[in-house]
């Protein structure tokens, strides 16, 4: 193999499992250094400058970053990385002082963002900086977009939203609450150079076609639609017997919604079987925790009406079976039909975007599935002064891709006004730095942590389930978070290797842990992982291979489950390794 | 302070037959230098005795004084072992093989502790053919007290503060073989895939087992000049022939190209195969492996790999014709066969 080439800033970026994994790319193992030094502001901020809501994701990220954390290659569970965002929010400072403050000194140019959701306010934080005037319409009473109309009070504090909402908002951001943009022809008329459309995927999925649907539509509910009037205050109770049907984050926040507003007993009822529901596996916990019974394999069949009151739901059982092709089916077991009594049903199957205000004239081009056609890197559609993001862009997925989009967005929309290439993006911010203090010493803490993952404490269920606003997760204390936070192995120090120091002691290959160095022959790629000490069987791993050493071979080492310890540095007599601490900034439009 | 070996280990860590990771061979971390050669020389006995599928608590590790005999806490952690007086290791050794016979002994000294203050041991040890591997970490200072010649220094090597060594080496290899240790075996360690099968020959040997390493000190004797340094060693090693090592019950299938194979086989049927690289040279002849010796020394050379091994002398206890019980196991009934048997004695001199 060629020497891998570590100039490449992704090469180390993808050695941060989690930072690689996050869609916005936050340096995750970087913050939570910092909450282990207690410097929750700085902390707050290395977020906020990458995701923009850290107090809010730390409540209710999807958390793509946790699986991917190099602790489960090594033991069972990954670090507590969500909940520790959290403990930074909870615990910062004078954030605001670190904030860029208007006003601005305008650069004349204006910009329209559609929708007040997080991509939105992500586009305006980037680019409110640099002098734009920037004009955000939301139908909603105030910005936060699904974050505010569909993520329940107990999961997220409204204040906890208020205040990263308006963080963004204080820019000199003009809002037009209550306002529908029912025409982007109307929009484009007026002098915008940009528009950014942050319109979330509004439509939550239906049953119209099950029987007895319309006789019983008094009593059925369309999820997200319910749950933004609860979050409105438009709806404060729900009947004591409540199905929900979906197996999604949204069905799980219309049970434990409808536990509190007075549903006792309140049944999900999913197709697929439990360990394939869509719900993130806390999410589900979290549910059973408060009494709420899970039906899995149940297919709905029909509602059932008498007296003209809803008595319930028919539903057939199936099991899921695979074909040749892998591609799952879930064909009926033969069993008899099973009723389920309820009072109200909530329908919480998906959602879909739904774009009735976009004339279809403008130039602006739609695919077979009624999606508008938008560039996967610049976020531009093929109207070139009109920008998608978040849900509206691809489809529905969460607030960190969302917040992610924005970024991106917000870099074509700043290059666009400038007249400038969006396809030359500029380079993300990087920067590598030696930690070594002295012998044994680094600027890190390297010693593994063997703790066991922490739980997050809750708040007791006899309480948390009278009040709809009382946040059940309570999130570490300092000190469960201190030991939580040195649970990190450190990815993000690197271990740098310089061939013209080494003379092949092997000290760094017999000290290592988890036997990732490998001094041997050179060969090819697939040859070379089988020759290692422990084969490199993770091909989403890569190796690191050196150039030639004095004797002719080569240094080959296994990034799959380094522990980033530092033993190999410390053994090595001439500093051929040494650890390096990596920072990686994806592109935005502005350095905040 | 954060030198502390992590708990985790690959989790694809391959087992042994006896259910073993390379975990559970380890000794503590190592607190030698950085870079030092002694450390590869443990990872290489921990290699070789989870290969083997040696019990670890099968093992005894002893050991004088010096760089070299504080690795024994640095492998086999599960292993006994014993950290004797300077140059005193064979005699504990010995004693400790004369109670036990059924443990692997590995003897680590230095070459201090075995060319200087413990020659006088080290003689008799092989002259009693202790069944034992003694390795000798040998890197030509005493670094220990900051790098002074030892015995081993080649004339003329030059130290780190500059000067020259005036005096002649002990040759630690000519020595055993000419004092006719069972089993000589050289090799360098930085070279472990060499060291291993060495190392796991010399534990099947039955009998005394000579494994000179030379051993780099990296802080006191790796600089130019040195002929103990990594580089020196490099470019004057003349491998005599390239060691497979064959278990009792399988047998590893080698295509070389080149060069003719001799086979050993040992007490208890392990073969070794020698692809040899030197001509006129015999493993099995004493008189071949003297000469292959001094020629390497004559032009510079460090020779290296199994130099001189002989099968058919029984080690101490067939030489004293001990029991077969090991005598530590012997109990009261049978080192008391009481007075009848004594009268049987006593009668038998009338």
């Amino acid at each position: 193999m060629t020497p891998t080439d570590t100039q490449n800033p992704e090469y180390y970026h993808k050695v941060v499992d989690c930072q690689y994994a996050c869609p916005a790319h936050t340096p995750v193992p970087q913050y939570i250094r910092l909450i282990a030094a207690e410097k929750y502001t700085e902390a707050y901020m290395i977020n906020w400058e990458s995701n923009v809501f850290p107090g809010i994701l730390g409540r209710t990220c999807d958390r793509p970053c946790e699986p991917a954390c190099r602790r489960v290659r090594v033991e069972e569970e990954p670090v507590a990385i969500c909940r520790l965002k959290r403990v930074a929010a909870d615990n910062k400072g004078d954030v605001k002082q670190h904030m860029p403050k208007g006003p601005f000194i305008p650069n004349g140019k204006k910009i329209a963002l559609i929708g007040g959701g997080p991509a939105s306010l992500a586009v305006a934080r980037d680019l409110a900086p640099l002098g734009y005037e920037v004009h955000l319409f939301d139908e909603q009473i105030a910005g936060g977009g699904m974050m505010r109309s569909q993520i329940p009070a107990f999961r997220l504090p409204e204040e906890v939203l208020n205040e990263e909402v308006n963080y963004i908002l204080d820019l000199g951001i003009h809002t037009q609450f209550f306002t529908y943009i029912d025409s982007l022809k109307g929009v484009l008329e007026k002098d915008y150079d940009a528009v950014f459309v942050g319109t979330g995927a509004p439509r939550g999925r239906d049953l119209p076609k099950l029987p007895g649907r319309k006789a019983a539509d008094a009593f059925i509910h369309i999820g997200i639609e319910w749950l933004a009037s609860v979050a409105f205050e438009h709806i404060d109770k729900i009947g004591k017997k409540v199905i929900v049907l979906g197996g999604g984050n949204t069905a799980m926040d219309c049970c434990r919604t409808s536990r509190r507003l007075g549903g006792e007993e309140v049944k999900v009822v999913v197709r697929s079987p439990f360990s394939t529901m869509k719900a993130s596996p806390w999410e589900k916990e979290d549910a059973m925790h408060e009494d709420i019974q899970i039906f899995d394999n149940h297919v709905p069949l029909s509602f059932e009406m008498s007296d003209g009151k809803l008595t319930g739901m028919m539903f057939q059982k199936v099991k899921a079976v695979f074909d040749d092709k892998g591609k799952r089916q879930l064909v009926p077991t033969g069993e008899p039909d099973v009723f389920i009594a309820a009072d109200e049903v909530l329908i919480a199957i998906g959602q879909e975007n739904s774009f009735p205000w976009i004339e279809r004239d403008l130039g602006l081009e739609f695919d077979e599935w009624e999606m508008p056609v938008v560039d996967k890197v610049t976020f531009q559609s093929t109207v070139p002064n009109v920008f998608f993001g978040g849900d509206a862009a691809f489809g529905p997925e969460n607030v960190i891709t969302a917040v992610a989009h924005g970024h991106q967005a917000a870099v074509s929309m700043h290059l666009f006004c400038q007249g400038k290439d969006i396809k030359k993006r500029p380079d993300p911010y990087t920067n590598l730095f030696s930690t070594k203090m002295g012998i044994h010493e680094w600027s890190y803490d390297s010693e593994v942590a063997r703790d066991q993952r922490y739980l997050v404490p809750q708040a007791a269920k006899e309480i948390t389930l009278l009040d709809r606003k009382k946040e059940v997760e309570l999130g570490f204390d300092t000190p469960t978070g201190f030991k939580e936070a040195q649970r990190c192995l450190n990815c993000d120090v690197q271990t740098v290797f310089s061939e013209d120091r080494c003379i092949e002691c092997d000290a760094c290959m017999d000290i290592c842990p988890t036997s990732c160095i490998t001094f041997t022959d050179n060969a090819g790629e697939m040859d070379l992982r089988k020759n290692l000490l422990v084969p490199a069987e993770n091909l989403t791993q890569e190796i690191l291979v050196s150039d030639q050493l004095k004797t002719g071979r080569v240094m080959v080492k296994d990034e799959d489950v380094c522990l980033h310890c530092g033993l190999c540095a410390e053994r090595c007599p001439t500093s051929a390794w040494d650890m390096q601490q990596f920072f990686y900034s994806v592109t935005k439009a502005s350095s905040i | 302070m954060t030198y502390i070996k992590p708990i985790f280990r690959h989790p694809k860590l391959p087992k042994n037959k006896i259910g073993y990771t390379l975990k559970e061979y380890e000794g503590a971390i190592s607190n030698l230098c950085a870079g030092c050669g002694h450390d590869s020389i443990s990872t290489a006995i921990v290699q070789a005795c989870f290969d083997l599928s040696i019990e670890p608590h099968k093992v005894a590790k002893i050991s004088g004084i010096g760089c070299s005999s504080k690795t024994p806490a640095f492998f086999l952690g599960n292993s006994h072992g014993f950290n004797s007086v300077h140059g005193r290791m064979p005699s504990v050794a010995t004693g400790a093989n004369l109670a036990n016979k059924d443990l692997v002994y590995f003897g680590v000294s230095g070459d201090g502790d075995t060319a200087s203050i413990g020659m006088g041991q080290f003689v008799h040890a092989i002259r009693r053919n202790v069944n034992m591997v003694y390795l000798v970490m040998n890197n030509g200072c005493y670094g220990l007290t900051k790098g002074q010649d030892s015995a081993t220094a080649d004339q003329g090597s030059k130290s780190k503060a500059g000067s020259i060594n005036p005096f002649q080496p002990v040759d630690l290899a000519s020595l055993a073989v000419e004092l006719g240790a069972t089993f000589v075996a050289q090799s360098f360690s930085g070279d472990k895939g060499q060291l291993v099968p060495l190392i796991k020959a010399a534990i099947h040997h039955k009998g005394f087992a000579f494994i000179n390493v030379i051993s780099p000190c990296v802080t006191f004797n790796n600089n130019v000049g040195s002929t103990k340094s990594y580089d020196y060693v490099r470019e004057h090693m003349e491998m005599t022939s390239k060691l497979d090592f064959v278990p009792q019950e399988s047998e590893i299938k080698v295509d070389y190209e080149e060069g003719e194979i001799a086979q050993v086989t040992m007490h208890d049927g392990t073969r070794l195969q020698l692809h040899k690289l030197e001509n006129e040279w015999d493993p099995k002849d004493r008189l071949s492996a003297m000469n292959a010796i001094q020629r390497a020394r004559a032009k510079e050379e460090i020779i290296t790999g199994l130099l001189y091994v002989e099968t058919r002398f029984g080690d101490l206890h067939d030489i004293l014709g001990t029991s077969d019980i090991p005598l530590n196991k012997l109990t009261a009934k049978e080192l008391n066969p009481g007075g009848a048997a004594l009268v049987e004695i006593n009668n038998g001199f009338n």
